[in-house]
């Protein structure tokens, strides 16, 4: 079973757009959305769901004002600068517990927080997971960890060949958790200074963690010459190049039409989308078949 | 005055009407807090005259002090220590810098030392202040970088700043105690859901808001009967062109490329002005009832 990561570093280059069009053309995926903070995949799959289970992030100190003497070691000792008097910011506390362990009067414990959902879904590309996290709650790192192995999980029992994970944008927490361990990792970028930018330091990251990268150049006809940048970048650092997608209003027409680019029509957008997936799948499947082969 | 310009969803123009916004005014401070990825200074070409580390702690371990008792590791809530028979581990990746372990070592033999995640740098840019963050490739936590980030406003000047793109923690640190935020968002269904969550992040932190919408006509009209029916303000629109984007992929400014829309940011700023006044005025009226 193969694991593929579609990540941008810039958000908005069209992450979502490529994984939902990779669903549509990979044989037997299991679909994991791990962009948890603002998830968007569900929008074009429309999942029916068949589990719900709740997310229990870091716990939050909680101050008893019964016992508390209010000597303030609390507020001294506490390195997040989440207590203020007797109150505990909640976006603050990470759950260290170093608060509750100093507390001479033993008045603070630690709660459970409930900081999301992850749930298990159908949809007409295959099962899918995704996750909600809470209103302004904390650990998207985890919650992307628990999204990916209940995607393997389910990839193991139902015999999968591939795990579409759809990323997060940046490079920090949730994009590590996202990229861990995965065959190959696909940079979605757009020719714009922006683009560029954020391209060569999400590229540094999976050199870092020495995971295999392809790029594909989305919208590249905006700006041809920043393409070519981009594209002489990658070679220069021995990155192939899985493909280059026009700009074309179409894209949006899809997504409000509740379908992918691979289904809808979009003109050189579909060809290119596809020719994009059949370089990705023979980098995936082509070398693990030698590799067999040798075997 | 404190003004966040934030989004769920990544690439619909944070950075694109912060540094327009900053352009309009006559000066201001602008943070780039988008760490992971700061892109600002790509338009703004500021002359860098000041670097700062952002360290964030981390224990040293002296072995030879080491009794491997252990409660180092169990007070370390993100698994960050291992003590084995005759060894111990630290894991700095999963650190938080809590200082549990320093605090509870019977043998001292835990020192504060420092790590550094990232670089906060300053500058000018025309009549900008201009301060930006950079997380070192490699490391998991934005959050220390842009709470440091938070030290260099001036209270008072106007100040901007770019906020990372998503919901949870760099976004919340990045707009947490600003006076407005200004969500920017795309009229797709992707840019809906995605404002849905970021609105209901802002009204939970007690924070004005209103939208712009960027990149207008290209899709539908559900975000402004959003904003009716939610009652957000919809405080400017700017519909999509094929000039300002692709002197957006070259680094010049919305602004520049079309001078005109100078007086619209600056409308944009008269309308957030009053906005969040009114919430001021609405808080202490509130706190002279109480």
């Amino acid at each position: 079973m193969k694991q593929l990561t579609v990540i941008s570093g810039k958000g908005g280059t069209g992450k979502t757009t490529v994984t939902a069009a990779f669903a549509h053309l990979a044989i037997n995926p299991v679909i994991a959305d791990c962009d948890v903070d603002a998830a968007d995949l569900h929008l074009l799959l429309s999942p029916k769901l068949i589990k719900q289970e709740p997310f229990y992030g870091t716990r939050l100190a909680s101050i008893d004002i019964e016992r508390c003497s209010r000597c303030g070691i609390c507020e001294e000792i506490c390195r997040f600068r989440a207590i203020h008097g007797l109150q505990v910011d909640n976006t603050s506390c990470e759950g260290c517990e170093v608060c509750a362990y100093i507390c001479p009067e033993k008045a603070i414990s630690l709660k459970e927080r409930l900081s999301g959902y992850w749930f298990v879904s159908d949809t007409k590309e295959g099962p899918m997971v995704h996750a909600k996290l809470g209103i302004a709650a904390e650990n998207s790192g985890k919650l992307v960890s628990l999204v990916r192995q209940a995607a393997k999980d389910l990839a193991e029992t139902e015999k999968k060949d591939i795990i579409l994970i759809d990323g997060p944008p940046g490079i920090g927490c949730p994009v590590i958790a996202s990229i861990g361990g995965v065959d190959l990792v696909l940079a979605v970028t757009e020719p714009t200074l922006s683009g560029l930018h954020d391209l060569k330091r999400i590229l540094e990251v999976t050199n870092h963690f020495h995971i295999p990268a392809m790029v594909c150049v989305n919208k590249y006809d905006i700006n041809p010459e920043n393409t070519r940048t981009i594209e002489s970048y990658c070679e220069k650092n021995g990155i192939p190049i899985a493909g280059r997608i026009p700009y074309d209003p179409a894209v949006t027409k899809a997504m409000m039409n509740v379908l992918s680019v691979a289904e809808y029509p979009c003109g050189q957008v579909t060809e290119e989308v596809k020719n994009t997936w059949r370089k990705v799948e023979e980098y995936l499947f082509r070398y693990s078949c030698d590799a067999q082969k040798i075997q | 005055m404190v003004i966040s310009i934030a989004s769920g969803k990544g690439g619909t123009g944070k950075t694109s009407v912060a540094v327009s916004l900053a352009l309009s005014l006559d000066s201001c401070q602008l943070l780039d807090c988008d760490v992971e990825e700061p892109n600002a200074s790509l338009f703004l070409k500021p002359l860098i005259t000041g670097k700062t580390f952002v360290n964030v702690l981390e224990p040293w371990i002296d072995e030879s002090k080491c009794s491997h008792c252990r409660a180092c590791a169990e007070i370390c809530v993100y698994h960050a220590i291992a003590v084995f028979e005759k060894n111990v581990f630290l894991l700095p990746q999963l650190c938080h810098g809590c200082g549990g372990c320093i605090l509870v070592c019977p043998e001292k033999a835990i020192a504060e030392g420092r790590r550094s995640i990232g670089v906060i740098e300053t500058g000018t840019s025309n009549s900008i202040a201009f301060i930006q963050g950079i997380l070192n490739v490699g490391e998991h936590m934005a959050t220390p970088v842009i709470r440091e980030m938070k030290r260099f406003i001036k209270e008072d000047m106007h100040v901007i700043i770019d906020s990372p793109p998503g919901t949870s923690c760099p976004m919340i640190e990045g707009i947490k105690g600003s006076d407005f935020v200004l969500l920017v968002t795309e009229p797709t269904p992707f840019g809906l859901n995605d404002l849905k969550l970021a609105g209901d992040v802002v009204r939970e932190l007690k924070i004005p808001l209103g939208v712009l919408i960027n990149c207008d006509g290209i899709g539908d009209n559900r975000v402004r009967e959003y904003c009716q029916d939610e009652n957000i303000p919809l405080l400017l629109s700017i519909p999509w062109s094929r000039a300002i984007a692709e002197a957006y992929s070259r680094g010049i400014p919305a602004v520049e490329a079309r001078p005109d829309l100078k007086e619209n940011f600056r409308s944009l700023f008269r309308g957030i002005m009053s906005l969040a006044e009114r919430k001021r005025d609405y808080d202490v009226q509130l706190g002279a009832r109480r």
